[in-house]
């Protein structure tokens, strides 16, 4: 193995982002490593999707730094950008175009050169086992191949970072476990690095490499789910194993309430899970 | 705290045979920085066209409205006569009026499917791609133009049944397509930037409503300026509409027209509209 696998994929130094007064990401440090799926957990207006809209370069980098593979968001967007595949939260699959189309689509605004780009777009519709249908309108696809068309778009400019918003909100179990599965075969056979937000603390512990825990803002915990839920257990000297959940409980403290999410995240999030279901 | 990367899984170690995703290991070569913008242009035409290919029921009921104007507005005019037009049937003065309006209307729409794109998360998507804003606008506007060209298309047939005497002569008609594309451009930026800043669906249609009637009213479209009052000269000089009907005039009837004003109106109309919308487009990101 060479040395590249343990370059950082994504390092975020300082990172600051505020909405009027409120401080969506309160000096975030993170470093994402080549190769890992990593999860990036908390509640609703934890700031894990304004950290990734800075990531993403939709968000402007104002006050701390961002690097994708050593390029710089807030001077490089768009070098920055041709490494990333991106999946928002909301369902962003074309209903109107075909499986087919909406994979096109994406190879042609990541310049894919034309002698590529239909078998590429097969290729990343058969690492989603979406080949069968790819010539059927999306509107015509349930909410968990919908999810894996999304992943197909954002595969076919064959990205070094995947960055997944909570890409199983509002999808029945055995859809999440789909969802799942193909993430992780498309990254053994690519060996991309998955940058992935969800606020659903079993699957992190089931799928991530490592996981952040953010909450107001900060990255409060990190570390591998399984050091997370040792050093909790030795610290407090109990026999039962916890689980991410009860590790997320001890480092947000008694901070925990209710009262994340704007109302349009949340709006955003019921739309998603309505279309979807 | 532990922030020591894991070690990551062997990335190319145990790669199955024969899943055939070689293709999503090498990241396409970059492209030549005057080729994104016709690149991106092309893809959103592209899209444009599979979408009407799949539903062609908005090319029917587009049809309805010009096809009025013509039967009704038009052929009641042409008999009382009303309207000077040097001449020509007013059946004839009408028609390239009516494929300006029913084009703006297209147009001046396009900014809700920008809304809904905004509210699903298909702009969000795009502008993670490599694709500077100006240029995802500008493919945007030019994606408009693909449908306003149909429409002409359609409002033209309409005319030439109804007996209107215009040309076929295949430069006129490619001069045609690019004065409808141009206004259609900056009509669709209009609306893309009011999408900008009142960022709903309901307030766009609001709108949307308040003016098309307006710029049509206020445009050589039904009658010659030289018929208005003088404050209603002043706001058809200002109106690109004005500008697009005198070129489409000149080109399918061969009527005296002003081609080079018009074009150059259109033009700078065309990239105002592209710079407003493209700086606008950063609030729909939020």
């Amino acid at each position: 193995m060479t040395d590249e696998s343990f370059t950082s994929a994504l390092t975020c130094e300082g990172l600051r982002y505020s909405f009027g007064q409120t401080r969506a990401v309160d000096d975030l440090d993170l470093s994402v490593a080549s190769g890992e799926i990593f999860g990036l957990l908390g509640p609703n207006g934890a700031g894990k999707t304004t950290a990734i809209r800075c990531v993403t370069t939709l968000l402007p980098v104002r006050s701390g730094m961002v690097r994708v593979f050593g390029r710089d968001a807030a001077t490089e967007p768009m070098a920055v950008r041709r490494l990333l595949g991106y999946v928002p939260q909301q369902l962003s699959a074309d209903s109107r175009l075909t499986g087919r189309e909406n994979v096109s689509l994406f190879a042609r605004v990541f310049d894919i050169p034309r002698r590529e780009r239909a078998a590429r777009v097969t290729q990343a519709l058969e690492a989603v086992g979406l080949a069968d249908v790819a010539d059927r309108l999306a509107e015509t696809y349930s909410g968990g191949m919908v999810r894996r068309l999304e992943l197909a778009q954002a595969l076919v400019s064959a990205p070094r970072l995947l960055i997944l918003d909570e890409p199983t909100i509002g999808l029945d179990p055995i859809a999440r476990a789909g969802v799942w599965e193909h993430i992780q075969a498309v990254r053994a056979a690519t060996g991309m690095t998955v940058l992935v937000t969800t606020h659903y603390m079993d699957e992190a512990d089931q799928y991530c490499d490592r996981v952040a825990l953010m909450h107001q803002g900060r990255v409060r915990a990190i570390g591998t789910p399984g050091q997370l839920t040792e050093e909790l257990r030795a610290r407090r000297g109990d026999e039962s194993a916890p689980t991410l959940e009860d590790v997320f409980r001890d480092v947000a403290g008694s901070d925990l309430n209710e009262e994340g999410g704007a109302f349009r995240d949340v709006r955003r999030a019921r739309n998603t899970a309505s279309r979807v279901g | 705290m532990s922030g020591e990367p894991a070690t990551p899984p062997p990335a190319s170690a145990d790669r199955p045979r024969g899943t055939g995703l070689d293709l999503l290991t090498t990241p396409p070569p970059e492209r030549a920085r005057w080729r994104v913008l016709p690149a991106r242009v092309i893809a959103m035409c592209v899209v444009e066209l599979q979408k009407l290919r799949h539903d062609r029921t908005e090319l029917y009921t587009r049809a309805i409205q010009p096809a009025l104007w013509l039967l009704v507005f038009g052929e009641t005019f042409t008999r009382i006569q009303a309207i000077p037009t040097n001449g020509v049937p007013y059946l004839d003065y009408l028609a390239p009026g009516i494929i300006a309006q029913s084009t703006m209307f297209i147009a001046i729409f396009y900014g809700i499917q920008i809304i809904w794109e905004r509210d699903s998360g298909v702009l969000t998507k795009l502008m993670v791609t490599p694709t500077p804003r100006p240029a995802l606008v500008t493919g945007k506007a030019f994606a408009a133009g693909v449908k306003a060209v149909i429409q002409a298309v359609v409002v033209v047939v309409i005319a030439a049944l109804l007996g209107v005497a215009m040309t076929w002569n295949p430069l006129r008609l490619a001069g045609v397509i690019v004065v409808v594309v141009l206004g259609s451009a900056f009509f669709s930026c209009l609306s893309m930037s009011i999408a900008g800043i009142v960022l709903t669906r309901d307030r766009l249609m609001g709108i949307g409503q308040a003016i098309t009637m307006p710029l049509f009213f206020a445009s050589n479209a039904l009658y010659p300026t030289t018929a208005m009052p003088a404050w209603l000269q002043a706001i058809s000089t200002v109106n690109p509409l004005s500008y697009q009907v005198d070129a489409l005039r000149g080109l399918l009837l061969g009527t005296p027209a002003h081609l080079p004003l018009d074009v150059g109106v259109l033009l700078a109309a065309a990239v105002a509209g592209i710079t407003a919308a493209s700086a606008l487009l950063r609030r729909l990101a939020r």
